[in-house]
């Protein structure tokens, strides 16, 4: 769904924040089906990004590739680790992110 | 300067309720303070599951917090009701909320008479002390008095990017004005204590903060069992809060951003003012619980799904960022952060709206939940039970 125009460009109705510059997933703030177009807001700039999965309001998806093991990054820190890579659109959660804190089912080396 | 109108108490703190408490010093005598406060108006339950076949720490801690309720600066006065053969006595603590300049009275069931003669001795007595606070009057008090408690329940992602940055604005217009507030939930700093650290006025206040949670995630680990177990819950996680660290970097935004002054352990008073930092569970009813033994007279719980927290001794106001559920449960939000996601209004002016709200508050206006009556106490136990 498209909403207003805004130099030249069709914004998104549907919106996602990014918190800081550094994140690599968007916090999506409307329940979105695959395909679908959202606003993507951060503090200096919108943009338009497609999601390719139905993902529900307040799931994150990712907003840069993210690697197998790579840091997953919100609020400028680290909120967890990739499980599986994540590619552009797709949701990020707890399917492919694992936290890494407070984790005594791991023996430590 | 900010201010607010309060009770000023007999220890210098000030309150913004008025209340007579009556308080059981054991699970026990809970009926019988029931049965009190609902007969004389003025009066309010103070109520809990503890006080029998406690040890050492834990029965320390079950002390350390009726002590510090029944000296709430909320309360005119205090009447404690012990059962008889409990160790968590009543003279003792009436006795230790005396030292602390609280007027204060006692008794004990088997020694009155039973279950029944009890009411009507409480009753006369809990009468007695309602006429005396009646006549005590609000004055006008410096906001640097007020000590805010922060809690937040049932979160969702929005709690990260709306309410809690929200309540972050206002905790650091408290602080300005010299003010405290009080950030808790030690499992929800897991994964941001190194921002906390960081804002320490010194080493020790920052090794301190480490310190407690390193305890807690240690217990964790100790049990042999994985934290994401119980955090993030079933309901955080349904609601898009992925890991514990991404619940934590939202949660202490609540904090605001100004130095860290003290580390509290559970239940303990304050001895600076500013932010400060108490060691509590995440779990509502004991972390809420272990900020009013600290003094605070008023909290603010912000909420992602909806929660109904509150408590008529320290009365709460709550926000949530979360659009569905500010509209499903109006009747207990007191400041709409939804709006912030909405894109309505900015992270600041919800801020200040809420700064606002809990300063009329503080001066006597009625929160929804208080309204309401929603009412929660609960002691944290520290042992297991004997």
């Amino acid at each position: 769904m498209l909403g207003e125009v805004r130099g030249g460009v069709i914004l998104a109705e549907k919106r996602a924040i990014v918190i800081n510059e550094n994140d690599n997933v968007a916090t999506l703030i409307a329940d979105v089906t695959a395909g679908e177009i959202v606003l993507v807001s951060r503090e200096d700039k919108e943009e338009n990004m497609t999601v390719t999965q139905d993902i529900k309001f307040g799931h994150k998806f990712a907003i840069k590739p993210i690697a197998i093991g790579e840091e997953i990054i919100k609020y400028s820190e680290v909120i967890g680790r990739a499980t599986a890579p994540i590619s552009v659109g797709e949701h990020a959660h707890v399917h492919n992110i694992e936290s890494m804190r407070g984790r005594g089912d791991i023996k430590e080396a | 300067m900010a201010e607010f109108l309060g009770y000023k108490r007999e220890d210098g703190r000030v309150g913004i309720r008025n209340y007579v408490g009556v308080m059981s010093s054991v699970t026990c005598a809970n009926s019988v303070v029931q049965k009190i406060t609902e007969q004389v108006e003025g009066t309010l339950p103070i109520m809990h599951r503890e006080g029998c076949a406690q040890i050492g720490v834990d029965y320390e801690q079950t002390v350390r917090t009726l002590v510090g309720l029944g000296s709430h600066p909320n309360l005119a006065s205090v009447l404690v009701v012990g059962w008889g053969c409990e160790n968590v006595l009543a003279n003792e603590l009436a006795a230790k909320i005396a030292e602390l300049k609280k007027p204060v009275e006692w008794f004990i069931v088997q020694d009155s008479g039973g279950l029944l003669k009890s009411i009507e001795k409480g009753s006369v007595i809990a009468q007695r002390m309602a006429r005396e606070a009646s006549v005590l009057r609000r004055e006008p008090v410096d906001l640097s008095e007020l000590v805010i408690a922060l809690q937040c329940g049932g979160s969702d992602t929005t709690s990260g990017i709306a309410a809690n940055p929200a309540v972050g604005v206002m905790s650091d217009m408290v602080v300005k004005e010299g003010g405290s507030v009080i950030l808790a939930e030690t499992t929800e700093i897991i994964g941001a204590e190194h921002i906390l650290a960081r804002r320490a006025v010194n080493e020790e206040v920052g090794n301190d903060l480490i310190r407690i949670v390193k305890r807690f995630e240690e217990n964790a680990k100790q049990m042999g069992v994985d934290i994401r177990g119980s955090q993030p819950t079933a309901g955080n996680i349904a609601m898009g809060l992925t890991s514990i660290e991404e619940k934590s970097l939202g949660a202490v935004m609540k904090a605001g951003t100004t130095p860290l002054q003290e580390v509290l352990e559970y239940a303990f008073r304050p001895t600076k003012k500013g932010l400060l930092v108490m060691d509590t569970p995440g779990r509502d009813p004991e972390s809420i619980t272990g900020m009013f033994a600290a003094g605070a007279q008023t909290l603010v719980v912000t909420t992602g799904r909806g929660i109904p927290t509150g408590s008529m001794l320290v009365p709460t106001l709550k926000l949530t960022g979360n659009p569905k559920a500010q509209k499903i449960s109006e009747e207990i939000m007191d400041i709409d952060a939804s709006v912030i996601v909405e894109g309505k209004k900015t992270i600041e002016q919800v801020g200040q709206e809420l700064f606002e709200e809990v300063l009329a508050v503080a001066s006597g206006k009625k929160t929804k939940a208080e309204i309401l009556g929603l009412d929660e106490l609960s002691i944290l136990r520290a042992g297991p039970t004997m």
